[in-house]
């Protein structure tokens, strides 16, 4: 396809193809933004006093089980969070094609790595 | 890709930057650098898991200058993303979109994350004072 091809605005948009699931990924941004907005404010309270105490102080916090029930809510949907906006990050920025799907496989791969490897260390 | 030619969008070269355009790009940064962060919230749970020694190694690199210039940072990073975050989610229902609105917004992101950056802070050497 070449930028110059006359097309009303219709046909090169099928051309283009429809979002179809940009939807759901644009919903599921703002379910996770949502509750980040308690469990951020909980998690910056929660960890001030604890980078100014040692182990044992972490021990005692973990051991809540409050604390790790808010700890499991946090970190999938932190990492959710944080796969959807570096994977429109991705698509913005990234010209090649190949280049963008890598990126996304890749932030897909590592926030699903670093949510299993957080709750495997909470549950512990 | 159709149009691998086209000039991308906006044109940074010739755009001014006003408080809008700065919030919205800080906004994307700011969450760069809190996914750097998370890095560090894996590497303390994972470390808390391990074991004492490995906790400490950890509280060793968050308390050298290098951690504290990073730590202070992501505090920052994290109450911008917050308090704009939230400015987002009220654009989502349809509201703030005055100019004058957008305007007054913006800069009580500015205002409020700055606030909670230099409060919490303040709480924290309060604390740590307190262990010494």
């Amino acid at each position: 396809m070449r930028c110059y091809q006359i097309q009303i605005p219709l046909a090169r948009a099928r051309g283009l193809g429809s979002a179809r699931s940009g939807a759901s990924q644009w919903w599921a941004q703002r379910v996770t933004a949502i509750a980040l907005v308690p469990l951020t404010i909980w998690f910056v309270v929660s960890i001030v006093p604890l980078m100014a105490a040692g182990h044992q102080a972490f021990l005692d916090w973990r051991g809540s089980r409050i604390n790790v029930v808010l700890l499991t809510l946090f970190v999938p949907m932190l990492f959710y969070h944080m796969a959807l906006g570096l994977q429109v990050i991705a698509e913005d920025y990234l010209r090649r094609e190949s280049t963008k799907i890598t990126a996304k496989i890749s932030i897909q791969l590592a926030c699903l790595t670093l949510t299993i490897a957080s709750i495997v260390a909470i549950l512990r | 890709m159709t149009h691998s030619h086209r000039p991308t969008s906006p044109a940074l070269q010739i755009y001014r930057p006003q408080l809008t355009s700065v919030l919205s790009i800080t906004h994307r940064l700011t969450g760069v650098a809190l996914s750097v962060g998370s890095l560090m919230i894996v590497a303390w749970l994972v470390a808390g898991a391990i074991g004492p020694s490995a906790y400490d190694g950890v509280l060793v690199f968050v308390r050298s200058w290098f951690g504290l210039v990073l730590l202070a940072g992501w505090t920052f990073a994290i109450f911008f993303h917050l308090c704009n975050g939230i400015r987002h989610l009220f654009w989502d229902t349809g509201r703030g979109f005055a100019l004058r609105t957008i305007y007054a917004s913006g800069w009580a992101v500015v205002a409020v994350s700055t606030a909670l950056t230099i409060g919490c802070w303040a709480a924290a050497i309060f604390l740590a004072w307190g262990v010494e």
